[in-house]
């Protein structure tokens, strides 16, 4: 009888239970910060290096990473407990990701983005409510690496950690019905970048030349959970002329 | 080798089994919301399981074929009718070239498939041909299929050319001929309302107050009009937490039941977003998908709860039906 309920696993804290028949949800904490986040790093490299048969895929997110796999394989056409087979799997792997957490080196990935005008309408807005002027706003958003926790809601969208408190904005109490895509924007202490065009609620302070979600790509989000993002002001030729360097290739 | 598009439907698309791989950079699976019958319907016509079909929803699409084609129909019952005559779904039907598909009123059911031996000749998008509609890729130019569309599709393979003839000169005629045996469809479901809906725990459960969590198990749910491929809002006994939690983001899958504060619970489906921060109070087992998938709106629903070895093994069930489905189909085409 397999218990429901969540399992401890041999590493402290970690924690795996089922999310229905075909998923398993491996728990590395219960709040976010950079350790736990290290961890769930880890794990997913040593995931996508020693893929098992009748894994499908795994997504991670600010604690957990979900691992898809497919029972019918698993269990050698219905031979085996799937769920036991896959959480055997997953025990083993752990005190792998323990050792690794601390090595892995995090990559920086510079975006540069207009700021103000056409591409940021509330760049004026985030200022005035923080007491700042929009130069003030565009120095700290700059000035900040930014810690892509996750990628989810949208192909391509980062869930980035560590903006200022001096530059949050609450978000627009009437959502646009559209934002273009690769506009920068913040919503009460987050900041974030909309990779397609979709109706959205952020404050927008900028907008990036550089395509977040390339579909024909070989990887097809620009940024992966764990890249440390760095914004640069440019000015409007720059991004225009960015622009025009992508329709051309 | 084409199909052409007369008239569109309420929603029909190209579908197979989803994009997978993707959901860690934000992309959403997609993939045909009844999978089990769009397999069905791809192994009817000796296709490859995985081949896209076209998914035609409640109100179907009227659709000419260019040339002859081995074709099969599963999924709802959408009262299917060839150049006016009533054909039965789940089996092999033969299709002359110049000849017409319609739909009628649906009988039962909210989603049928299309296959066609061969399968459809359009090009994979990360590894996959379903229409995701949001962000306008896959599929036929990244679009619900629309009047004037025309659908390639591959030649029929050389090996099904026997069986095309038996079915014709079993039927004596030729647009329309149908098997005279199809698939066991105790194999599938059937209907009721409220249709009972297998769950496990979500793995939130534990936050909802114990009124909600008595409810959620006594009370049925109404599918809304408000509902889509990405998820069907339900209508019924409004749940709440125990207290405020905040919920870190994390990854929701087809079937996940999430609840927002407002209450009212959310069954995700194949267009879902790849995370999510509501409470999960259940996730509906792969069995029961294909139920889940042939509800309409204003159907209702009733929530039932199953162990995980219980789900798994209905898993592996299901798997062996499909098996099934091809040692038949095997048997049948080789005589």
């Amino acid at each position: 009888m397999i218990n429901l309920e969540k399992e401890q696993s041999k590493i402290p804290a970690v924690q795996l239970y089922p999310l229905g028949d075909a998923a398993v949800v491996v728990e590395f904490g219960n709040e976010i910060s950079e350790q736990t986040h290290k961890q769930v790093r880890a794990f997913s490299a040593y995931l996508q290096q020693h893929p098992f048969l009748g894994l499908i895929e795994f997504v991670p997110a600010y604690t957990t990473v979900t691992v898809y796999y497919n029972p019918w394989v698993i269990s050698e056409r219905g031979n085996l407990n799937p769920y036991t087979k896959v959480t055997g799997f997953l025990q083993r792997m752990l005190p792998f990701v323990a050792d690794e957490a601390e090595n892995a080196a995090p990559r920086v990935v510079e975006i540069p983005v207009a700021y103000g005008g056409e591409h940021g309408p509330d760049l004026e807005f985030v200022a005035k409510i923080n007491e700042l002027s929009p130069e003030e706003v565009i120095a700290l958003h700059t000035q900040q690496e930014y810690l892509v926790y996750m990628i989810g809601f949208a192909p391509g969208f980062p869930y980035l950690g560590g903006m200022n408190k001096r530059i949050a904005a609450p978000r627009k109490e009437t959502p646009r019905l559209q934002i273009p895509a690769g506009s920068v924007g913040i919503a009460g202490e987050q900041t974030g970048i909309y990779p397609i065009q979709t109706p959205g609620g952020w404050q927008l302070i900028g907008c990036t030349p550089v395509p977040l979600f390339t579909p024909q790509g070989t990887s097809p989000s620009l940024l992966q959970a764990g890249d440390l993002v760095r914004f640069t002001a440019i000015t409007e030729e720059a991004y225009k002329e960015r622009k025009e360097q992508r329709h051309e290739s | 080798m084409s199909l052409k598009i007369i008239s569109s439907g309420l929603l029909t698309t190209i579908q197979d089994l989803g994009r997978h791989g993707y959901q860690k950079e934000g992309i959403i699976v997609s993939g045909a919301m009844d999978s089990f019958a769009l397999r069905a319907a791809n192994v009817l016509v000796g296709n490859k399981e995985t081949e896209a079909g076209i998914e035609v929803t409640l109100m179907g699409p009227k659709i000419k074929f260019e040339q002859q084609q081995l074709i099969a129909i599963t999924g709802a019952d959408l009262s299917p009718k060839i150049d006016g005559e009533p054909v039965k779904v789940w089996r092999p039907l033969f299709v002359e070239a110049g000849s017409i598909l319609e739909f009628g009123s649906p009988r039962s059911g909210c989603r049928a498939y299309i296959a066609v031996a061969g399968g459809f000749d359009i090009p994979q998008v990360m590894g996959s041909s379903s229409t995701y509609l949001q962000a306008g890729l896959g599929g036929l130019h990244g679009k619900p299929l629309q009047a004037g569309d025309t659908l390639p599709c591959r030649t029929l393979p050389d090996t099904l050319e026997p069986f095309l003839r038996s079915i014709i000169q079993a039927q004596n005629k030729n647009s329309g001929a149908q098997t005279n045996w199809s698939v066991d469809s105790s194999l599938y479901f059937t209907y009721a309302e409220p249709q009972p809906i297998r769950v496990l725990k979500g793995p939130e459960y534990g936050l909802f107050s114990a009124q909600s969590q008595q409810d959620f198990w006594r009370m049925a749910y109404q599918v809304t009009s408000q509902s889509d491929r990405m998820g069907y809002r339900l209508r019924g006994t409004r749940l709440s937490l125990a207290e405020q939690t905040n919920i870190l983001s994390s990854a929701v899958t087809f079937g996940t039941v999430q609840v927002p504060a407002e209450g009212y619970p959310i069954v995700l489906l194949a267009d879902h977003q790849t995370t999510g921060g509501y409470p999960r109070i259940a996730q509906v087992i792969t069995a029961d998908f294909s139920k889940l998938a042939q509800l309409a709106p204003r159907n209702k629903l009733q929530f039932k709860e199953v162990t995980l070895e219980e789900a798994q093994s209905l898993y592996i069930r299901q798997e062996k039906s499909i098996e099934k489905i091809k040692g038949a189909l095997q048997f049948k085409t080789s005589i």
